[in-house]
């Protein structure tokens, strides 16, 4: 009823390739980013913003770097907590090494370090293919986390391996308390999202798919395919080494290298699995299932118990928990293997024809 | 679907602001441990204990002054953002916000330094934690207490010089430092290494991967190097591992010397034989033949209350370990509300005085019920860890035999490093020190 796009008319080729083509979408585009920009930082209190919102945006941009790689350019890889490392370890250097760069610029250096890894460890796919590219890619996994481990540069030398973030200043303006944090990493995660799916939108993006789909066939027609996934690797990379950069900056405020172990490399792909393979929406969509469900379902049993008075033994409901979680990561992927972002494509087309479905 | 989570999240949320009304005589002190996971022994023993002393306070003495504890569990897994997302829940909570919090994770510890000491909340790491964080002067709110890792370590060191016979006897002496590869296992090098020059003994670090069920190319290694002890800095399920591997390789468990995170009864059942000798440091003693576990027998398990399914968990180390933290919990709070109001719930920031002008001497452990159970401490301003002492006790294939007094550390060693590693914290973060002269 609402969502129709009848009498919307496209009379130039800018219209018709607008990123959001129909007008309810523009709208409720708009709408969002307003209310995450203004509202939320508003009335959301402390929690919600530091434990909920901050950490669902970082993985928001790791689960879209990754979406790159594996949804976009069909590479998997199993590195993907790696190249946060990367990120976060590379952006502490910079800062604490070349302090009158600024943040900013230190996270895109760090960003593009990560990159640089990516495209070395990228470099197994021109020969390997699927599961094995996955297989290569964790030796990526394990030797990063081993030279941050290892070699005391990376940490500054500090004897338990954990850095602590310097202060996040911009510009002289300090984002220190969690309404800025967010502020900072929306900003961020927005950009970044807005220039993903423009960057599919276009030749580079078209490329990747091609290549996903068949590449012998992307070949042929003239894809160079050592550029294309290893561009894929690289901007893959960049993604993830801004979301590490987060991790540590805005989120944790400290790190140590067994944060980003396989563990994560694995949560971020389910998310990738989860929001929808190929989707810059599902990388939001995953993140925010894998990251919030957990929590509410915390919140929620805790809730029961406080309101039935019932006081089941906390071993079993921390148990039960992690069952629901794995219970329902099985109801959606086999309600829709294709994702959560799948599910809301049906609904908007649904919503297209309705009341007359046909 | 959608109805039914949106009516479960309005419920959530409903019961939510119905149990936010504020009551006022309580005092809430986070109960953030770990449940499930590979460490889930420690924090089920720990959880337990620390909440069945304070739920054994509220009953026998009605609280401290009349100001009865409450407590919230929130499931940490051990992972740090799931610490800070607990952190963040229950910091707020009425009446006064959380008293202090037991992180019970180095990570987790690690994590929320910068955000306790900037929402005015103690953070209490009881034989965990950022070692240097005992200078107190640079870490306000962080009290890495009792005993720090390098502390402990030192006392080990002196362990084994008097088993070889004096200090001196350590010249020559091989020692490998078998590491969980976490912050938390690589937290004694510096202060292992110093030692080793000190005394001229060799020590070579190896590292364990986490979780550590695979050990067998590092006890290959040991077997090469044929140490003349081997330091066991374990947790979790690397510690029975590790046992069994070391039976396997031939190598004596007499000489194999835990710390207290690798000796508890947990560490040792799963290795069964393997770890009959086998001897490891410890802050508090395993057993139930002390005044203030007899209380909480009395008052919870005796009426069918208290955290504990198997009961016969209570009095093991790890539950003691926890009355030892809620026994910190409550002193702390008592001892503020000597200067901020007797009978009024302590914010965090009181709640710190009382933890900085804390001190628990032999006479008040025994009116405490806990003569013998941990030991006395004397904080201040500056130093943040109090006591400093070590116990060891070995493994006689039933239950832990403690074999040495109270071992007390060598602060002469210790405390110009921490204050060095304080400092160099200090300079990376801006940190001017406190002038503890100026405290009140």
């Amino acid at each position: 009823m609402l969502y129709r796009e009848a009498g919307q008319f496209k009379s130039t080729y800018a219209e018709d390739q607008q990123i959001f083509p129909i007008r309810q979408d523009r709208i409720a585009i708009a709408a969002l980013l307003v209310a995450a920009f203004v509202v939320v930082p508003l009335i959301a209190d402390q929690y919600w913003l530091s434990a909920i919102l901050t950490p669902f945006l970082i993985f928001s941009l790791a689960a879209l770097g990754l979406n790159i790689l594996t949804g976009y350019a069909g590479q998997l890889s199993l590195g993907t907590a790696a190249f946060m490392a990367v990120g976060a370890f590379m952006a502490y250097n910079f800062v604490l090494r070349m302090p009158w760069l600024g943040v900013i610029p230190s996270f895109i250096l760090a960003g593009l370090c990560a990159a640089a890894v990516g495209i070395v460890f990228g470099l197994p796919s021109l020969r390997i293919k699927g599961f094995y590219l996955a297989v290569a890619t964790l030796a990526c996994q394990f030797f990063v986390l081993w030279a941050i481990q290892r070699i005391g540069w990376f940490t500054n030398n500090s004897p338990s391996g954990v850095i602590a973030a310097q202060k996040v200043v911009i510009l002289g303006f300090a984002f220190d308390t969690p309404v800025r944090k967010y502020l900072l990493t929306l900003g961020i995660v927005a950009a970044m999202a807005l220039l993903a799916k423009n960057l599919m939108r276009s030749e580079t993006g078209r490329a990747f798919m091609a290549v996903r789909d068949m590449d012998v066939a992307a070949e042929v027609i003239g894809i160079r395919m050592m550029h294309t996934k290893l561009l894929a690797f690289a901007i893959s990379s960049f993604y993830c080494g801004v979301a590490g950069a987060l991790y540590a900056y805005t989120y944790l405020g400290t790190v140590e290298p067994e944060a980003f172990t396989l563990d994560l490399s694995f949560r971020i792909l389910f998310m990738v699995i989860i929001g929808g393979v190929g989707s810059i929406l599902g990388s939001f969509m995953g993140a925010a299932f894998i990251t919030l469900l957990p929590i509410f379902l915390s919140v929620l049993f805790g809730a029961i118990s406080h309101a039935t008075g019932m006081e089941p033994s906390h071993a079993v409901v921390s148990n039960l928990e992690l069952i629901i979680f794995g219970g329902m990561i099985i109801f959606f992927l086999i309600v829709e293997p294709h994702g959560l972002a799948r599910l809301w494509q049906i609904a908007k087309e649904k919503l297209r024809l309705w009341p007359f479905p046909h | 679907m959608k109805r039914t989570t949106l009516v479960l999240s309005l419920a959530a949320a409903a019961s939510f602001s119905a149990g936010a009304q504020a009551q006022a005589k309580e005092q809430f002190v986070p109960a953030n441990y770990y449940w499930v996971g590979p460490y889930a022994p420690g924090g089920s023993g720990i959880g337990g204990g620390a909440i069945d002393y304070l739920h054994m306070l509220n009953l026998r003495d009605g609280g401290i002054n009349g100001v009865k504890f409450t407590w919230e569990k929130c499931e940490t897994e051990y992972n740090n953002a799931r610490g800070v997302e607990c952190y963040e829940r229950t910091k707020k909570h009425p009446p006064t916000g959380a008293t202090l919090i037991h992180p019970l994770s180095t990570g987790i510890t690690y994590s929320l330094i910068e955000k306790g000491t900037a929402d005015h909340i103690p953070i209490v790491s009881v034989g965990y934690g950022r070692t240097d964080a005992a200078d107190g002067r640079v870490f306000p709110y962080v009290f890495p207490m009792i005993t720090t890792y390098w502390s402990q370590n030192t006392a080990k060191i002196k362990f084994m010089g008097q088993q070889a016979g004096g200090m001196d006897k350590l010249k020559g002496k091989k020692i490998v430092n078998l590491y969980h590869d976490s912050a938390y296992g690589k937290e004694t090098i510096p202060v292992l290494d110093a030692q080793a020059q000190m005394y001229g003994f060799q020590v070579t670090h190896i590292a364990v991967p986490h979780p550590g069920i695979e050990q067998q190319a590092q006890w290959l290694q040991i077997r090469q190097i044929r140490p003349d002890w081997v330091i066991l800095r374990g947790w979790g399920v690397m510690n029975p591992t590790a046992l069994k591997a070391a039976q396997r390789a031939g190598y004596p468990r007499e000489k194999i010397i835990g710390v207290w995170w690798a000796g508890a009864e947990e560490d040792v059942i799963p290795a069964g034989d393997a770890a009959k000798g086998y001897i490891a440091a410890g802050f508090n003693v395993s057993g139930t033949n002390y005044p203030v576990i007899r209380d909480i027998q009395k008052h919870l398990y005796a009426k069918g209350l208290g955290e504990m399914e198997d009961k016969s968990r209570v009095g093991s180390i790890y539950y003691n370990r926890g009355v030892v933290f809620s026994i910190i919990t409550s002193e702390a709070v008592r001892k503020a509300q000597s200067r901020f109001g007797k009978g009024q719930p302590m914010t965090g920031e009181q709640v710190r005085w009382g933890l900085e002008n804390l001190t628990i001497d032999d006479a008040y452990l025994k009116k405490l019920g806990a003569a013998g159970f941990m030991q006395p401490l004397k904080m201040s301003c500056a130093d943040h860890e109090g006591g400093g002492q070590v116990k060891f006790q070995q493994w006689d294939g039933k239950q832990w035999k403690v074999i040495t007094d109270w071992i007390s550390s060598d602060q002469k060693l210790v405390r110009p490093m921490i204050e060095a590693s304080a400092a160099k914290y200090a300079k990376e973060k801006g940190i001017t020190l406190r002038d503890c002269s100026k405290e009140k």
